[in-house]
């Protein structure tokens, strides 16, 4: 019997604290077996967020560095500067990326720092208590938007991949999502790729992840992968957004 | 068809069911009866001989509880 899957030696044996159905383990799991796969677990310095994922340095099997909310890039900055051969990247959610810490993303994106953020969008606040995020779709009810997210009240769901695309520091950006195995496994793909440009020198990556929130979206995790594919892709399409010729 | 194993670490499993979800032989489902220490009934494999090994569920497991093993197949010319 040859192993087809077996759970990588990049995350660490702790148990997470995540809801039952949350993708935070998928997306864990996805970046450290890329790493893993590229011998660089003892070459990397990890920056966890604030939010749901904040205990990631528990779980990953990397050095890894907490930051305030939003300022993850910041704090990857400087340690790309103390550590330029070390891989750098910063693990973020829509609250922590798309909100509070939009003016960090865009001005590390700006500088062309070479660190790569992988940004998790569930459309929603998660571990505050599913309050709507600049990503809410209109419609979606939360327990700040209680009919549902209004256009004349709240404007459109920020689409950040297309933000940052329009920054010429940014030479990778991607959007993936987790709804699916065959997504799943494209998602890594990605990674493995925004993964090798840091690698090779070549700018700021940056990986969306779509993702999903059963508890605050209050359906079973099965279902709440039905609701990504039907209401998330539509309005947050995937693909390649931008990539270097290094990498195509 | 290649065969498959699939092993279940049960104390880590959360009863999610996206494994159950994207299996293609809908074999995987959770114990009806067995509850793990943190109080869910854990994911197990009713046919584990219509198995192939394709590691969906393991690939969907937000919590590492599966790991997936396929029987070596030896590739003849017809």
């Amino acid at each position: 019997m040859k192993p087809v899957f077996e759970y990588t030696r990049g995350m660490l044996p702790e148990e997470t604290t995540y809801c039952p159905g949350c993708t935070h383990g998928i997306a864990h799991r996805l970046i450290m077996e890329a790493l893993d796969e590229k011998g660089l677990l003892g070459e990397t310095i990890g920056v966890a967020p604030i939010g749901c994922s904040i205990l990631a340095h528990h779980y990953m099997n990397i050095d890894m560095c907490e930051s305030t909310h939003g300022r993850a890039p910041a704090i990857a900055t400087g340690i790309r500067r103390v550590h330029p051969d070390k891989i750098v990247f910063t693990y973020q959610g829509d609250g922590d990326l798309a909100s509070i810490g939009t003016g960090e993303i865009v001005h590390a994106a700006h500088r062309g720092e070479r660190i790569t953020s992988f940004f998790i969008n569930n459309a929603i606040y998660g571990m505050t208590g599913g309050q709507m995020a600049p990503t809410s779709l209109l419609g979606q009810k939360t327990t700040t938007s209680m009919d549902g997210r209004m256009q004349e009240l709240s404007g459109k769901p920020l689409r950040m991949a297309e933000l940052i695309a329009t920054i010429d520091g940014a030479v990778f950006v991607e959007r993936v999502s987790l709804d699916s195995p065959g997504n799943v496994r494209k998602a890594k793909k990605a990674i493995r790729k925004a993964i090798e440009v840091q690698e090779k020198k070549l700018g700021f990556g940056f990986v969306e992840i779509l993702s999903s929130c059963a508890t605050n979206w209050g359906v079973t995790p099965v279902k709440a992968l039905e609701w990504m594919r039907e209401n998330m892709i539509p309005y947050y399409p995937l693909g390649n957004l931008k990539s270097p010729e290094e990498v195509k | 068809m290649a065969k498959g194993l699939v092993k279940f670490n049960e104390e880590r499993c959360k009863g999610c069911e996206l494994c159950v979800s994207v299996c293609p032989k809908k074999i995987v489902m959770l114990h009806e009866t067995k509850l793990n220490s943190k109080g869910y009934h854990p994911a197990c494999v009713i046919d584990i001989d219509s198995c192939i090994g394709c590691a969906n569920c393991a690939v969907m497991c937000p919590d590492g509880a599966i790991s997936v093993y396929q029987e070596d197949v030896e590739k003849s010319d017809e």
